[in-house]
């Protein structure tokens, strides 16, 4: 298994190293840091000392990718490539625009972010796979057919939608919790209740019918058939035989999301006033803050590459038939 | 408005839009050509729910057409002119039908059908004196010469009239599908083979819901106004052209990605794939927001550093438009490009692919007439299902500040400005309700059709 983790790993820097490679000419190329800097000063009025300035102060100033007057090493070092792509190797971000370091911050704001992020992914895993079962359970029936009419009537309501309606509601209306805001400790649960809810409820229309799709192809195999002619009851053909079965295509989908839970939401997050990474990146994008922006980017694609390699993983632990090479 | 006569304009996404309706007109006969296909869309016509879809993308199609023809009206000669000087704004004919909602400008907020402001104002009084009451508006419901009395009736009336054009219409359309499928009574015991009968219901729900609508709008804001007083429903309209200008073009640039790269990697195998591969994860491994917004925050820093290459504002906001759309489709064609190397994997070891192999036919046409036409109901059905997707991202989008320029149109730009005055009490509600109602209904049609398509065209779905 070792070997197996190391081999996926190596597998993995190439990846990022085109994300990478990606990100920087997305920055640096397309737009040259002159352009950059005559967006941020504003474009009329500015004088070419004052664009100086603001590369030097970021370190924009130098070549991007070889350093000609630089000794040997540093031709290559001493150049923006270096500076501001590879090091993020070492996640190491730089400052953002405010002059804050951009790793701490980040650091600070995972917490918030997973406080949202992981209860509405369990319980929206639970809420939706059990409707999901449920809707199987009674297929083929009224109950069934108006389940998938809501599941897509709820699909097609954007997800602004229900967050305006919810704080409306639930905060406005009803008074029951906050309309928005943070606090740790005991407070936390008044604040986080909404958001969590609404994040549940927006994705319950995809979700359970993606898992009803999954669950009715899994019914109708054979083994399923034998279960039955065998007298095993409807239910437990259904959690005994059709969930456990089902957990493959479903470890697909869901485990590939989990690292990236740290991201955080960026709507719910904005709303609810949420200090997040998710936050942190509305305001950055708002913001035109470049540096926070591709140390999200980063970030993101490495959590992403850590969910393949652990849905690999998981696929070994409900079915093993599946084994390393 | 256009007395003085008019110039055409053809915007960039106008010219792609009718490009793809275009192409989508060119495919319709071929598809009638050949049996198979027109089974499979047959199929898709004789489910009530696809027809209903239909028929209410349609109208929006209708809409998003009128707007999507532009002309710069001329300006009235002045004195000793030799030239026509043409208009710097750019219109549109959905602008011209609905001139009057969009030139009556009240100053502020009101409410739907209202006939007085939402906030209180001082005002003269003849006397002299100054009185903090509500204004009369200026445009909506300025026909009626006692407001609080003739209010209740005048909309009765109005709502009347507009059902009655409504049944109108849709009788005179049950009188056109009943020529052509035999008789009003196989249309309405549903005995055709299409569903026409759904059509037309509809179409008839339609027909008098626009009749009220319109009828309504020619003395009131039926919608209500905005902050700058403009008329909701004229913005939400116009709205919709945004919407399906997202949903459409954007294929224009995942199709040929798609298809190309996905074609090339099943088939040739080898360092291709191996390529292709590589570059999807790669993009795949970037959350798709922060790809996005990484785009058109590099977007904006170009559109604003090259000011000189836009004419007019509108201009602008259409390239704007167009480059969210070509950086949409460049972040979502991993998807259909990974199914489409999987079923290209499957075909080209079949025994006819393998049989051209052996007759020597090129590689090229192996690839167009025996791998491209057995793909294509992948393609279409994951066409179908991209529309409502990329319609509720376009919301998102503008709202985080990545999606269509501030000052265009567009669902995303009228819940982010309807959103702040959520705060206020009473509340300002209307703006939100109609960009609801109209994305809602959009969005759902859509996903209606998308799953009739798929049942048609999926071989596996019996």
């Amino acid at each position: 298994m070792w070997a197996y983790l190391v081999r996926r790993l190596m597998y993995a820097l190439p990846i990022l190293m085109g994300v990478n490679l990606l990100t920087f000419a997305l920055f640096f190329v397309v737009n040259t840091p002159d352009d950059m800097a005559r967006m941020q000063l504003g474009v009329k009025r500015v004088t070419p000392e004052a664009i100086e300035r603001w590369k030097v102060e970021r370190g924009y100033d130098k070549p991007l990718f070889f350093n000609e007057g630089a000794e040997d090493g540093e031709q290559l070092t001493d150049t923006v490539f270096f500076d501001k792509s590879l090091r993020m190797f070492v996640f190491d971000f730089g400052a953002a625009d405010d002059g804050r370091d951009i790793a701490r911050e980040i650091q600070q704001r995972m917490g918030p972010s997973l406080a949202i992020a992981l209860p509405t992914f369990v319980l929206g895993l639970f809420v939706t796979v059990s409707f999901a079962l449920m809707l199987v359970f009674f297929r083929a029936t009224p109950l069934d057919f108006w389940g998938v009419v809501l599941c897509v009537a709820m699909m097609s309501i954007s997800s602004l939608f229900y967050i305006i309606g919810g704080q409306w509601l639930i905060s406005k209306v009803w008074h029951l919790v906050p309309i928005s805001g943070y606090g740790g400790g005991l407070d936390a649960p008044r604040f986080l209740a909404l958001p969590v809810m609404l994040g549940v409820i927006g994705g319950i229309g995809s979700s359970t019918r993606w898992y009803r799709t999954i669950f009715l192809e899994e019914i109708s195999r054979d083994y399923v058939r034998t279960a039955r002619a065998k007298g095993v009851s409807e239910l437990t053909v259904l959690f005994r035989h059709v969930l456990k079965n089902a957990m493959i295509p479903i470890l697909t989908g869901v485990v590939v999301v989990i690292p990236l839970l740290f991201m955080g939401s960026l709507i719910i997050e904005s709303f609810f006033g949420i200090p997040g990474l998710g936050s942190y990146t509305i305001d950055a994008i708002q913001a035109q803050d470049f540096s926070v922006v591709r140390a999200m980017v980063f970030i993101g694609s490495v959590l992403y590459i850590v969910g393949l390699i652990l849905t690999d993983l998981s696929y070994t632990l409900v079915d093993p038939r599946v084994r390393f090479e | 408005m256009i007395g003085h006569g008019f110039e055409t304009v053809v915007l960039w996404t106008d010219a792609c839009f009718f490009l793809l309706i275009a192409a989508c007109v060119v495919g319709g006969l071929h598809a009638w050509r050949r049996p198979h296909l027109r089974r499979s869309w047959a199929r898709v016509g004789e489910r009530p729910v696809g027809m209903a879809a239909i028929v209410v993308l349609l109208v929006f199609l209708l809409i998003g057409i009128l707007d999507s023809l532009h002309f710069r009206a001329a300006l009235p000669p002045t004195a000793g002119q030799t030239e026509t000087i043409y208009a710097t704004e750019v219109t549109s004919v959905l602008d011209v039908v609905m001139h009057r909602q969009r030139t009556d400008v009240e100053r502020t907020y009101s409410a739907p059908l209202a006939t007085h402001a939402f906030v209180k104002e001082a005002i003269e009084l003849p006397d002299g004196g100054q009185r903090r009451d509500f204004p009369r508006l200026v445009h909506g419901g300025a026909h009626l010469a006692d407001a609080a009395q003739d209010h209740r009736a005048d909309i009765v009336s109005r709502l009347a009239l507009g059902a009655a054009v409504g049944v109108g219409l849709s009788l005179l359309a049950a009188a056109c599908l009943s020529v052509f499928n035999g008789g009003i009574k196989r249309l309405m015991r549903g005995e055709t083979q299409l569903a026409w009968r759904s059509a037309w219901l509809t179409w008839s729900v339609v027909a008098v819901v626009a009749g009220m609508l319109v009828s309504l709008a020619q003395g009131y804001h039926v919608f209500g106004t905005d902050k700058v007083g403009q008329d909701v429903f004229y913005l939400t309209l116009k709205s919709v052209r945004t919407a399906l200008m997202i949903g459409t073009l954007t294929t224009l640039v995942t199709l040929p990605l798609a298809i190309a790269l996905g074609i090339l990697a099943g088939y040739f195998g080898g360092w291709v794939d191996d390529v292709i591969q590589y570059l999807y994860t790669v993009l795949n491994s970037i959350p798709g927001v922060l790809l996005i917004a990484a785009a058109v925050l590099m977007m904006q820093v170009f559109i604003e550093n090259h000011p000189d290459w836009f004419a007019t504002a509108a201009e602008r906001s259409d390239a704007r438009l167009l480059a969210l759309c070509f950086i949409l489709g460049v972040t979502s064609w991993t998807g259909l490009c990974r199914l489409l190397r999987g079923e290209t994997l499957k075909l080209r070891e079949l025994e006819y692919v393998q049989a051209a192999r052996a007759f020597g036919v090129p590689t090229v046409r192996i690839l167009l007439r025996h791998v491209l036409p057995n793909l294509m109901h992948i393609v279409i059905i994951a066409l179908v299902m991209d529309f409502s997707g990329l319609v509720l991202a376009e919301a998102v989008l503008s709202y985080v500040g990545i999606g269509v320029d501030p000052n265009m149109a567009s669902f995303g730009t009228l819940i982010n400005a309807a959103r702040m005055e959520l705060a206020r009490d009473p509340m300002v509600w209307w703006s939100l309700a109609a960009a609801f109602v109209f994305m809602f209904v959009l969005v759902l049609a859509a996903n209606l059709l998308a799953d009739v398509v798929r049942d048609a065209f999926d071989p596996r779905a019996g």
